[in-house]
């Protein structure tokens, strides 16, 4: 109707009612600044456990007689034939060689000739399908062993320990890490509501009176909901600006050192900047409106 | 008073088209209950015509505030139909009830003034909630405020005035959209005999105006020697309705209407033997009451 009057009630409301108004802004502000440093660091701790898993891979041992139209004919059934194959590298036998022999030199000083088999480095399309993989090129037989699915395959290993070492480690990462967010959300909301819920509670009085003297309902919501986007912004930007020192000062000196902190895949502080100021007002404008809702039922 | 004037040619004006019209308050058969053994009103049947200045009267509890919160369609009744100025409470929507307050000006014993404004913004605001401008605000607030006695206190704040102020400035809210009828609960029960009887000479001067005045008072003094009107509820029951008393002259002026309500109280028309039943009554009352606070063992 008039946003003039309902901007100029909403501002006399915070100044008149000082101190709910601070706490309101106050509560917005930490929560804010918790969600803000957790955002990133879930998504640091995620990716930091994405990388673990990626390394998981199935490899796959030639026959030392292995031609070279064997090797090709592997290939092309990991290539087209089997489900689940994410990536396939090639080791020949004097590339692995040559890289044992690096790693440890001494032992194949004495072993003199090589003793490594042509091999396929399979890396599934997801790190949780690694166990099907390992099972379409070598099901499982009737005697207990494994045939591999090619004759000239010697055998399919999936370097089992490490590999369900970090599927566990990394899932229950994954888990406490979405948990903590989800706990961390729901109480920001029940937080800032309940903030907004007393200050509304102080001044039901208040809207009692107005509706006694004729106040349409939206008449009445508009200044405590301009009041909330107002609130919620100016706590949203505090907490934002703590954020943006925080990351200058503290983070930025120690991404050079440590490798999780430079994570790429962490998000960017504009976009983080954005979403936690449309939070937060959201939350805010939402949070007073609703709760307005109980008292104008008059 | 030009306010006056003005008030009463806009009421003329809006009462125009309807000849004859209809009652200002209507009661049909209305009854209130709150729980099955818990009533608040019981099958009361009145009716109030326009210009009328009207007591209601009953101890607590007996529905008076029942009465009033019917009336401005705070709750509603379980039976019979309310009509104000010819229309039926119950067709009102709740979307619409805001617009169909703006037409009662309420009185409260508590006031209800909002504490965070001065006593002009609480008066504009009755104003603003109707959308009107601010000329129009700029000119009727400081207009109404006079009327009242309240020209000095502009920007002082509710907690700033007495008790009696602050009920002036309720009535001027109430009154400043002019509305047709004004209600008033117990507008003088927070408030010495004194003060009391300027807030009734307002209400009176309101009155005058055109303006249906339906005052709930418990203050029986003040009743008899206004002699108007009066509706008694005695627990829920509507137990007096006194169309045809002698009531005082409807013109006398606010002055002489003051000295009416200073002068000692006229004798109410009861029996001697009535009198004497009654001042028993209300000994023994007391007696009981100081019994059960001091039990007479423990008394000094």
């Amino acid at each position: 109707m008039k946003p003039a009057f309902f901007i100029k009630e909403a501002m006399r409301s915070i100044s008149r009612n000082a101190i709910p108004s601070f706490a309101a802004m106050a509560s917005v502000l930490v929560t804010v600044l918790v969600l803000g440093v957790f955002i990133p660091v879930v998504q640091a701790t995620t990716g930091a456990a994405n990388e673990v898993r990626g390394r998981v891979l199935v490899d796959v041992y030639l026959k030392k007689d292995a031609t070279q139209t064997d090797i090709a004919r592997v290939q092309a059934l990991l290539r087209d034939k089997v489900a689940h194959v994410g990536k396939v590298a090639f080791v020949s036998k004097a590339q692995a060689y040559a890289q044992e022999k690096k790693r440890n030199p001494e032992a194949y000083q004495l072993l003199g000739a090589n003793p490594l088999p042509d091999t396929f480095r399979v890396t599934p399309d997801t790190p949780d399908n690694v166990l099907k993989l390992r099972d379409a090129l070598a099901p499982a037989g009737v005697a207990g062993g494994r045939t591999p699915v090619d004759a000239s395959i010697e055998q399919v290993k999936n370097r089992k320990d490490e590999t369900t070492k970090i599927l566990t480690a990394t899932r229950v990462v994954k888990l406490a890490m979405g948990g903590l967010a989800i706990l961390l959300i729901v109480a920001s909301v029940l937080l800032i509501s309940n903030t907004i819920r007393l200050s509304l509670f102080s001044r039901r009085r208040e809207v009692e009176v107005m509706k006694l003297v004729g106040a349409t309902d939206s008449f009445i919501r508009w200044p405590f909901v301009i009041e909330g986007v107002v609130l919620g912004a100016l706590g949203g930007v505090a907490a934002v600006a703590l954020l943006g020192v925080g990351k200058i000062a503290l983070l930025d000196p120690l991404s050079a050192d440590f490798a999780l902190i430079a994570a790429p895949q962490t998000i960017g502080f504009g976009l983080l900047a954005v979403v936690l100021l449309v939070a937060s007002v959201g939350v805010s404008a939402a949070g007073s409106s609703i709760s307005l809702r109980k008292f104008l039922r008059v | 008073m030009a306010i006056v004037e003005r008030h009463k040619q806009e009421l003329e004006r809006s009462a125009a088209p309807r000849d004859r019209a209809p009652s200002v308050i209507e009661f049909r058969g209305v009854s209130k209950n709150y729980g099955p053994t818990n009533g608040g009103l019981e099958t009361a049947s009145f009716s109030i015509q326009r210009g009328e200045f009207v007591f209601l009267v009953g101890s607590t509890g007996s529905g008076k505030s029942t009465l009033m919160k019917l009336l401005i369609k705070e709750i509603e009744p379980t039976a019979g139909t309310i009509r104000v100025a010819g229309r039926d409470l119950s067709e009102i929507t709740r979307k619409k009830v805001p617009y169909y307050r703006r037409n009662i000006g309420i009185v409260f014993q508590d006031f209800k003034l909002l504490p965070d404004r001065t006593v002009y913004d609480n008066v504009a605001y009755a104003l603003q909630v109707t959308g009107s401008s601010r000329k129009e605000i700029r000119a009727k607030v400081p207009d109404i405020l006079r009327l009242t006695g309240l020209a000095t206190k502009l920007h002082s704040f509710p907690d700033q005035l007495s008790g009696g102020e602050q009920q002036r400035v309720a009535v001027a809210r109430a009154f400043v959209n002019h509305p047709p009828l004004l209600l008033a609960d117990e507008p003088t029960g927070n408030l010495d005999p004194e003060t009391s009887v300027g807030i009734m000479q307002l209400l009176y001067r309101i009155n005058r105006t055109g303006t249906t005045v339906l005052v709930a008072t418990h203050d029986a003094t003040m009743v008899d020697r206004m002699r108007r009107r009066v509706l008694e509820l005695h627990q829920g029951r509507l137990v007096r309705d006194e169309l045809d008393a002698q009531y005082a002259r409807a013109d006398m002026n606010t002055a002489e209407f003051g000295a009416l309500l200073r002068e000692p109280s006229p004798e109410p028309k009861r029996g001697p033997q009535a009198d004497r039943q009654r001042e028993r009554d209300a000994a023994r009352e007391a007696r009981d009451e100081f019994d059960d606070i001091f039990p007479t063992d423990e008394r000094p």
